[in-house]
């Protein structure tokens, strides 16, 4: 399913005071596309849902919507809403007036105006709840009319800074699959900011991580998960081991004082590397069938599976997850395929 | 260019808030009676007014006053306090609107009615008259400054104290007021600035032969311009100048301890806007 | 334990606030006889006489005036304070507010130095070689003097207000198709209405019951309520008539407090009351 491009970022660049927030980024997003910006607090993702949202402008660079340059409209003048961080609603309003405000300033009937909020508290599951003062609805409510005030203005794309930060565990939840059926349902293009990496890869079509104001990776959740591009991106979605390793040749890398087949090739010969492998990627087998051996030095029971530390020959420490378990101080072997041994350019001097 | 006309309108209000008291300061180097001209400068007012004794009278009257009125009321303002924070229902209700009358009430009325009391219980109207006055308007003043603070505190301090061994007194003396010393040093210097600022409430309950400055100046005013008056209001800006250069570091650095994540963010308390509402 | 330390206030609080304004009540409510004192209401009828009627209407006129002057012009100055036209805006409020710790006393005098024959304005204006003007001792004078003493208590609680409004609401509704003129009329006008209120309230409420200005500025040729009281108490020796007429004030003060709670809409406490 591939579609027409909505918006597009080229070359931009965002400064605050000579700090740069965002550098040299480019990006598109194509329409219908669920798209989430991941990434550490400060890594310029919001900065960038800012400019999109257009409460900022960019320093350098281009963003064109529908190909239209946009850099210098302001944020009344386009067809894009905003779900806000801590919703921002008005509290002087009740809650049909907080959705219909877009529609009243563009002076619709009366009666559409109400056919239409009325259709939003359907959809967001607050109806009777018109007449009541916004400051009443608990957080998740006002998630809601957030959500519906932005959603009536039938934008052509919906920007969400964080909405699902301020709910507990349980309701964040609930929000996350709502709002991916509101998705598909209304089929609008949402591009939605997150620290959370759980969160980014259950909900999005495209996942664009960043950190300092760089874009990291961009692609499907499965290949940010399986084929991160560097050691921040493999650390920051889910837990990874990282250890320095050296490229003997194509297909075949040296770290933790062994020799091992990779699936990985185009290095120099001798480059050093970062050579990351998932926990859960690490099988426990009896130490004389495996190249890798450490002692158990603790277990902790998750509930799926039990999380081990393995404290290898040379003191590398290997993060285990396995639904067996061997007790703390066994010398256990660590196997390994070679598809699971990823190799990553260094990126840290 | 908005930014510049925004700018420009503000400077225009300054300019109308400072311009009286910079015309008072300069008349008061000024060397000659009639205020229309110039007539070179001069030190002359400064030295009549402190061979003044009406006004050196009344200036110590003010200080005596404002000192004790704002120390007395500040104790009983904070004992108050402490006890309308532990108290609740209808009788906390009752207590916090009672406490909001003096603040509300037209000064003119406080004043009469304090009048009516001291002349109902055959009161001699002087320092003592004045003195019961002052601490009156003062105590709502020093609850409305302390309360805030007692909010933000922590609701277990108090039983942490007593956990580790003090007698009740004790974790009051030791915790709870170092806690909220610095509402309650607010509230004392608020009831200070607030006592020697009072007119109406003085001229209604003083009696002859006792005089606040504020009484002094409106009586003197009465009689037209006097330029000892002018040296005075330079002084007294200047004196007030200092002190609120002193509270308003005392309060930044206390910003920077609660920006530290120190203290809850803190209440405001929309009492007297010199003390700033925000 | 800790309420025991309730007890000194509350003794105060009832003698030195509750007894005097109960003898206020009781001074306004009865009149002197032969054989001691009456419930009536006289006090209360001598008040609407055209006399002090007319004082009435002054005062009120004088304060709605100089109420409007301060919202007008205290308006758009906090909303400028509040915005970010200032790189260090608690020194420009810090700057605001120093004129008011000045005597209040000092500060309306300072008036009379400048408005006088021969004083500061008209020095100026003759050496522009321009007409004198007399504006002391007229009501404009007055109004002068109440704007001048009382603009702070407009500007600061709009100005708290203000800076207050989380910044992402005002986005918000630009998000939503909000020019800024709309922006404003729409949001961040209603928004401050309680700032609004409360500083219509601290104007009003002094303005109406001053009679230090008007003496001072109006020269005691324009009475005002507050020196219609002063008289009763300190000249004229009349205290039921000058309770009644503080009972009046109270009265109106409490009325358009509740008009004004009224137009702010519903429940948002500003703890005036």
């Amino acid at each position: 399913m591939v579609s027409e491009i909505i918006v597009q970022l080229k070359g931009v660049s965002k400064y605050y005071d000579d700090t740069p927030a965002l550098t040299d980024v480019d990006l598109y997003i194509r329409k219908n596309e669920f798209v989430t910006l991941l990434g550490p607090s400060g890594c310029g993702k919001t900065t960038m849902l800012r400019l999109i949202g257009g409460f900022e402008k960019p320093d350098t660079g281009t963003i064109t919507f529908n190909g239209q340059d946009i850099g210098n409209v302001p944020s009344h003048k386009r067809k894009v809403n905003t779900v806000f961080q801590r919703y921002a609603l008005f509290s002087h309003l009740n809650v049909f007036e907080n959705i219909a405000f877009g529609l009243r300033i563009k002076k619709m009937k009366e009666s559409v105006i109400r056919e239409k909020v009325s259709r939003m508290l359907e959809l967001v599951n607050l109806q009777g709840y018109e007449k009541r003062d916004v400051n009443s609805l608990s957080g998740g409510q006002q998630q809601r009319v957030a959500i519906a005030r932005a959603l009536v203005n039938e934008p052509d794309v919906l920007l969400l800074d964080e909405p699902l930060a301020a709910l507990d565990l349980k309701l964040r939840k609930e929000m996350q699959h709502e709002l991916k059926n509101m998705q598909r349902q209304l089929g609008i293009t949402f591009l939605f900011v997150t620290h959370d990496q759980e969160e980014a890869l259950s909900m999005s079509d495209t996942v664009v991580v960043m950190k300092d104001g760089e874009i990291q990776q961009i692609g499907t959740p499965e290949m940010i998960y399986n084929e991160p591009v560097n050691a921040f991106v493999a650390d920051f979605i889910g837990e990874s081991n990282i250890v320095d390793g050296i490229m003997r040749q194509d297909y075949l890398v040296e770290f933790a004082g062994n020799l091992f087949e990779c699936a990985d090739s185009g290095f120099a010969r001798d480059e050093l590397v970062d050579v990351v492998i998932r926990p859960e990627d690490l099988a426990l087998m009896p130490p004389d069938q495996a190249k890798l051996k450490g002692v158990v030095r603790s277990v902790n029971f998750l509930g799926v599976h039990y999380e081990m530390i393995v404290e290898g020959a040379d003191g590398t420490e290997w993060l285990v997850h396995s639904t067996l378990m061997e007790p703390v101080g066994t010398m256990v072997g660590l196997g390994l395929e070679p598809m699971d041994i990823h190799i990553m350019k260094k990126v840290r001097a | 260019m908005v930014r510049w006309l925004k700018r420009s309108y503000i400077y225009l209000i300054f300019a109308f808030l400072y311009l009286p008291i910079a015309v008072l300061m300069v008349y008061s180097l000024n060397d000659a009676r009639s205020r229309g001209m110039w007539g070179g400068f001069t030190l002359r007012w400064y030295v009549e007014l402190f061979q003044d004794r009406t006004i050196m009278n009344s200036l110590y009257a003010t200080l005596i006053i404002g000192v004790s009125s704002a120390l007395i009321a500040t104790v009983i303002g904070t004992m108050a306090a402490i006890g309308i924070h532990n108290t609740r229902g209808v009788p906390k209700k009752l207590i916090m609107n009672v406490t909001y009358l003096p603040v509300l009430n037209p000064e003119i009325v406080t004043a009469i009615s304090l009048m009516l009391l001291f002349v109902f219980s055959r009161m001699r109207f002087g320092y003592i008259t004045l003195l019961l006055s002052h601490i009156t308007f003062n105590v709502p003043y020093v609850i409305l400054s302390v309360l805030p603070k007692l909010r933000q505190l922590n609701k277990h301090l108090y039983e942490a104290a007593l956990d580790l061994g003090c007698t009740p007194l004790q974790a009051l003396w030791k915790v709870i007021i170092p806690e909220i010393m610095p509402g309650i040093i607010t509230g004392l210097l608020l009831a200070f600035t607030l006592s020697i600022d009072d007119f109406v409430v003085s001229f209604f309950t003083t009696g002859s032969g006792v005089s606040t400055l504020s009484i002094t100046v409106y009586s003197m005013a009465r009689r037209g311009i006097n330029p000892k008056i002018n040296a005075l209001s330079t002084i007294m800006f200047t004196f007030v100048l200092a002190l609120l250069i002193i509270v308003n570091v005392r309060q930044a650095r206390e910003e920077r301890k609660e920006r530290n994540g120190r203290r809850v963010p803190k209440k405001d308390s929309p009492y007297d806007p010199r003390f700033g509402s925000a | 334990m800790k309420r025991l330390s309730l007890t000194p206030y509350v003794i105060w609080m009832v003698l030195f606030t509750v007894v005097p304004m109960l003898l206020v009540l009781y001074y306004a409510f009865t009149v002197p006889t032969e054989g001691g004192t009456t419930w009536s209401l006289e006090n209360f009828t001598r008040f609407f006489q055209p006399i002090y009627l007319r004082v009435f209407i002054r005062s009120l006129n004088l304060a709605v005036i100089s109420t409007l002057i301060c919202l007008l012009l205290g308006y758009p100055a906090a909303m400028i304070m509040a915005g970010n036209a200032f790189k260090r805006k608690h020194v420009i409020m810090l700057l605001f507010v120093v004129p008011m710790w000045m005597n209040f006393l000092l500060r309306t005098y300072a008036w009379l130095t400048i408005l006088e024959r021969n004083g500061f304005l008209n020095s100026l204006l003759t050496f522009f070689s321009l007409p004198r003007v007399n504006i002391l001792y007229t009501n404009g004078a007055v109004v002068l003097g109440m704007v001048y003493n009382f603009l702070p208590f407009m500007v600061l609680p709009i100005y708290s207000v203000l800076s207050k409004i989380d910044k992402g609401v005002v986005e918000a509704a630009g998000d939503l198709g909000a020019n800024p003129f709309q922006v404003f009329i729409k949001v961040i006008l209603p928004l401050s209405l309680p700032g609004v209120v409360s500083g219509i309230t601290m104007v009003f409420m002094p303005a109406m019951t001053t009679f230090v200005i008007s003496r001072l500025l109006g020269g005691g040729q324009f009475t005002l309520i507050g020196n219609l009281i002063e008289q009763q108490f300190l000249v004229v020796g009349d205290w039921g008539f000058g309770s009644a007429i503080s009972v009046v004030m109270i009265v109106v003060i409490l009325l358009s407090m509740a008009v004004m709670s009224f137009f702010e809409g519903e429940e948002k406490d500003v703890a005036l009351w």
